[in-house]
C-alpha cells in the first residue's frame, strides 16, 4: 500500500482503538476522580461486558441487531450493579483506604477472572456485528493526467467500525452532559471537590460512590459491548485495556475527564499507526515510555490540576 | 467495635490461612507416600497428561483431553497394557512454559507417574522438556514443532503420534508452487511453532523456484489484525497464512474485510480455523481456497473404516462437531496424534516388558527401535514412519479445498513427501 492511503489506514484503525480506550479510561479516570480509587478490576468489568454481550445475544435468537441492541442496554447495567456491589460489600467496608483498595481490586480481579474461566469457559466466543459491509475507500491523488480517484488494494473500512467511533463520540457526550448539566453530575462533583462539605449538605456520599463506581465499570462495558463484534469475547481479554486506561488516564492527567479523551485519541491513533508500520510491541513501549516522562516532567498530567 | 470485627478478621485469616498449608502440605505428602507401596503388577500405569484447559491452546486442550479419554478408554478395555490399566493424571499447564515445567516435576515428583504425555503448543514444549530431561521423565509430545527433530531438546523427549511443521511445509511447497503462484507472503503466529514455518517452509519455496515476498509475524496472543494486512505486497500471488490462538475467527474474518473482492490465492494451515465452525459469518471469501489438514475434518467419501470407528470413539460427527453440540468443532487436524501417541507408548512399554520408572530407559530405547505404522486403529490418521534417531514421526498430509462451506480432500502427499536429512542422532546421547 501506498505511504497515503497507509498511513490514513492506520489511523482509522486507530480511531477504532481510540474510541473505545476513551469510554474505558473515562471510566477509569471517574472512578479515581471522585472516589480516589484506583479499580485495578477495572479491565474484568470491561471483559464482563463483553461476555455479557455473548450470553445476551446468543440467547436472543432473529436478527443479530436485536440481541445486539438488548446486549448495549442490558450488558453494562448489569457490569454497573455488579461494580456497586462490589463497592458496597468491599470498598465501603474497608473504608476506601487506599492500600487496601489496590489490594481488594486486585482480588476481585481474579475472582472475576477465574469465575468467567469456569462459568463461560477459556474460548473465545465470536458476538455478530449487528451490521457489517466493507466499505471500499477512495484515494485522491495527483497522477499524470491530473487530479485522480483511485481505489487501493486492502483500502477499505467496516460500516461497523465507523459506527463504533461515532458511538463513542456521542456516549461521551453524553456523559459530559450528565456530569455538567444535571443534577446528579453536581452531586458527583460536589462529592469530588470535597466530601466532607458534602456530607454536611445532605449528599448521600456512600451511595454516590457506589454510583460512581458502577458508572465507571459501566462504561468499560459499554466499550467491550461495542467491540465485541469486532474481537470475540474470551476472558484474558481485560488486560491489555487496563494497561493502556491506566496508560492514558496517567498521561491526560488523573481524574481529568478532557485530558482523558484527548489522551486515549493520543494513544490509540500512536498505537494504531506505530503498530501499522512498525510493531504492536513498539506501541506499548513508547506509550509506556511516555508514561514515564510525564511522570517526571509533568506528574499531574497533561490535563490535570498541579496537587501542590 | 470495628477493631473487635478487625481482629475477628485477622484471627479467621490466620485460621484459614493455617488450613490451608495443612491442605497443601497434605497433598504434597501423601503421593509421595503412596510412590513407595506402588508398583506392584496390577497397579495402574500412570500417565502425566500435560494439557492446555486454559490459556491461548485451551481449545485444542478441550478435544486433546477428549481424544486421550477416549484412547485410554479403548486401550482399558483390551486389558491395558501389561495387564495393567492406564490412569490418566491431567494437569493445566495453562499453556504456560513455565507452568508447564512445573507440572512435569508434579507428575514425576508427586503423583509417580511414569510417563509424561501430550503437550502441544512449541512454546511449553521448550519451557517443559529441559526439566523432563533432568527428571529422566519420558516426555511424549504431540506438538507439531521441529523442535525435537532439530536436535534442541533431549533423549527423554519424543513425538511419535504427529508430524513436525518441516516435514508438513516441504510437502506443501510443490503443490503451492505449481497450482497457485510462485510469489507468497507468509503469514504466522510470532513464537517458536511460527518460526518454524517461516523459516522451513521459505526455504521449501525457495527451493521450488519461488519467493517470499514478505514475512509478517503476529503475537499469538492479539486480538485485532487489520493493521497487519497493508504490508502484504500489491503484487502477491498467495497468501499464507498459519494462527493460533484465541482470535484465529477474527484473524481470518478480518483478511476478507482486507481483500474484498480482490483476494489473491490463499494457502492456508487448517490451525488458522482449528475449532472454529467454517459456517460462522464473514468466512465465505474462503470459497475456493486451499488448506493444509493434518487429518480432514470432514468425513471423505471414501472415508476409511479406521477414521470412522475414531470419530465414533472421540464422539466426532462427519463435520468434525460433536456429536453433542454440534457448534462444539474439534480441532481435528491435530487430535488424533494423542490418540497414535498413547498407543505408541502402549507398544513401547509392551515390547520392553515396562513394569515402572526403572524401565523408563527401556521404554525411550523399545520406542526408538520402532519404524514403519500401518494404517490401523492403532493410527487412524495414515500410515507413519518413526525416524528412532531424531524421535520424530513422518506421515502422510492432506490438502484440502474450501467447497460450499466445507473441506473436501483434493491431495495426499505420499511419506516421502514429507521426508528431509537427519539434523539430530539422540540415540548417542547417554540415558
Amino acid at each position: 500500500m501506498d505511504f497515503g492511503p497507509y498511513l490514513f489506514f492506520a489511523s482509522l484503525e486507530g480511531a477504532v482503538t481510540s474510541a473505545v480506550l476513551a469510554l474505558i479510561a473515562v471510566g477509569l479516570s471517574l472512578v479515581f476522580g471522585i472516589m480516589r480509587v484506583v479499580n485495578v478490576a477495572h479491565g474484568e468489568f470491561y471483559m464482563l461486558g463483553a461476555v455479557f454481550a455473548w450470553y445476551v445475544t446468543s440467547l436472543i435468537g432473529g436478527h443479530p441487531a436485536i440481541g445486539f441492541v438488548t446486549a448495549l442496554i442490558i450488558a453494562p447495567l448489569l457490569v454497573g450493579l455488579l461494580a456497586a456491589a462490589a463497592d458496597y460489600l468491599i470498598l465501603q467496608r474497608i473504608e476506601y483506604d487506599p492500600e487496601r483498595t489496590i489490594v481488594a481490586t486486585i482480588g476481585l480481579l481474579y475472582i472475576i477472572q477465574q469465575s468467567t474461566l469456569m462459568g463461560f469457559g477459556p474460548d473465545a466466543r465470536p458476538v455478530e456485528a449487528p451490521f457489517n459491509e466493507r466499505i471500499a475507500l477512495p484515494w485522491f491523488e495527483f497522477g499524470e493526467s491530473g487530479f485522480a480517484m483511485t481505489w487501493p488494494w486492502g483500502f477499505s473500512t467496516t460500516s461497523y467500525k465507523l459506527a463504533v467511533i461515532a458511538a463513542a463520540v456521542v456516549l461521551l457526550l453524553l456523559l459530559w452532559l450528565v456530569l455538567s448539566r444535571t443534577r446528579i453530575g453536581l452531586v458527583m462533583r460536589a462529592t469530588q471537590l470535597d466530601k466532607d462539605m458534602a456530607t454536611a449538605h445532605g449528599i448521600p456520599v456512600a451511595k454516590v460512590y457506589a454510583l460512581v463506581f458502577g458508572l465507571g465499570a459501566a462504561l468499560a462495558a459499554l466499550g467491550a459491548v461495542l467491540v465485541v463484534p469486532i474481537q470475540q469475547a474470551h476472558y484474558l481479554m481485560g488486560g491489555e485495556p487496563l494497561l493502556l486506561a491506566f496508560i492514558v488516564v496517567i498521561i491526560g492527567g488523573l481524574g481529568s475527564l478532557p485530558g482523558t479523551v484527548v489522551a486515549a485519541v493520543l494513544i490509540g491513533l500512536s498505537d494504531g499507526i506505530i503498530s501499522v508500520f512498525f510493531t504492536p510491541t513498539l506501541a506499548k513501549i513508547i506509550a509506556t515510555l511516555l508514561v514515564a516522562f510525564v511522570l517526571v516532567f509533568r506528574p499531574q498530567g497533561l490535563f490535570g490540576k498541579h496537587l501542590a | 467495635m470495628a477493631n473487635n470485627i478487625k481482629d475477628i478478621g485477622r484471627r479467621q485469616t490466620l485460621k484459614t490461612l493455617a488450613l490451608g498449608a495443612g491442605a497443601v502440605a497434605a497433598s504434597n505428602t501423601l503421593p509421595g507416600l503412596m510412590g513407595h507401596t506402588q508398583a506392584a503388577s496390577s497397579d495402574p500405569i500412570k500417565v502425566g497428561f500435560q494439557v492446555h484447559r486454559t490459556g491461548i491452546g485451551a481449545a485444542y486442550g478441550r478435544w486433546y483431553d477428549r481424544t486421550t479419554e477416549a484412547v485410554v478408554a479403548r486401550i482399558n478395555a483390551e486389558g491395558g497394557i501389561n495387564g495393567r490399566p492406564v490412569e490418566i493424571v491431567a494437569e493445566d499447564d495453562g499453556t504456560d512454559p513455565k507452568r508447564g515445567a512445573e507440572v512435569v516435576e508434579k507428575f514425576a515428583t508427586q503423583h509417580s507417574c511414569d510417563v509424561s504425555f501430550g503437550t502441544l503448543f512449541s512454546h511449553v514444549v521448550y519451557g517443559s522438556s529441559p526439566r523432563a530431561g533432568e527428571l529422566k521423565m519420558p516426555y511424549f509430545v504431540v506438538s507439531e514443532g521441529h523442535h525435537v527433530a532439530s536436535g534442541a531438546l533431549n533423549r527423554y523427549t519424543l513425538q511419535p503420534g504427529i508430524t513436525d511443521v518441516k516435514s508438513q511445509v516441504e510437502a506443501m511447497g510443490p503443490f503451492i508452487a505449481e497450482n497457485l503462484g510462485k510469489k507468497v507472503t507468509m503469514i504466522y503466529p510470532d513464537f517458536a511453532f511460527g518460526h518454524d514455518h517461516r523459516d522451513y517452509f521459505s526455504a521449501a519455496f525457495e527451493a521450488q523456484g519461488g519467493t517470499i515476498l514478505e514475512k509478517i509475524a503476529i503475537p499469538p496472543t492479539e486480538t485485532s489484525f487489520t493493521r497487519y494486512f497493508p504490508k502484504i505486497p500489491r503484487d502477491t500471488e498467495v497468501v499464507y497464512h498459519v494462527m493460533v490462538g484465541p482470535a484465529v475467527l477474527t484473524f481470518v474474518k478480518e483478511m476478507g474485510e482486507f481483500f474484498g473482492p480482490s483476494r489473491p490465492e490463499i494457502f492456508g494451515f487448517i490451525d488458522s480455523l482449528e475449532a472454529v465452525d467454517l459456517a460462522s459469518p464473514g468466512l465465505e471469501f474462503l470459497e475456493g481456497t486451499y488448506f493444509w489438514e493434518g487429518n480432514p475434518r470432514y468425513a471423505q467419501e471414501n472415508n476409511s473404516e479406521f477414521d470412522t470407528a475414531f470419530r465414533e470413539a472421540v464422539g466426532v460427527d462427519n463435520n468434525g462437531a460433536s456429536v453433542t453440540d454440534a457448534k462444539d468443532i474439534s480441532t481435528y487436524g491435530h487430535m488424533f496424534g494423542c490418540w497414535e501417541t498413547m498407543y505408541i507408548i502402549k507398544a513401547g512399554m509392551e515390547a520392553c516388558n515396562y513394569q515402572g520408572p526403572k524401565d523408563r530407559a527401556s521404554l525411550i530405547e523399545a520406542v526408538e527401535a520402532m519404524s514403519d505404522m500401518p494404517h490401523s486403529m492403532e493410527h487412524p490418521q495414515g500410515a507413519k514412519r518413526f525416524n528412532g534417531k531424531t524421535h520424530q514421526t513422518f506421515g502422510h498430509q492432506y490438502i484440502s479445498q474450501f467447497e460450499g462451506g466445507r473441506l473436501n480432500v483434493v491431495h495426499t502427499t505420499s511419506i516421502e513427501d514429507t521426508l528431509y536429512e537427519d539434523e539430530v542422532d539422540y540415540t548417542k546421547q547417554s540415558f
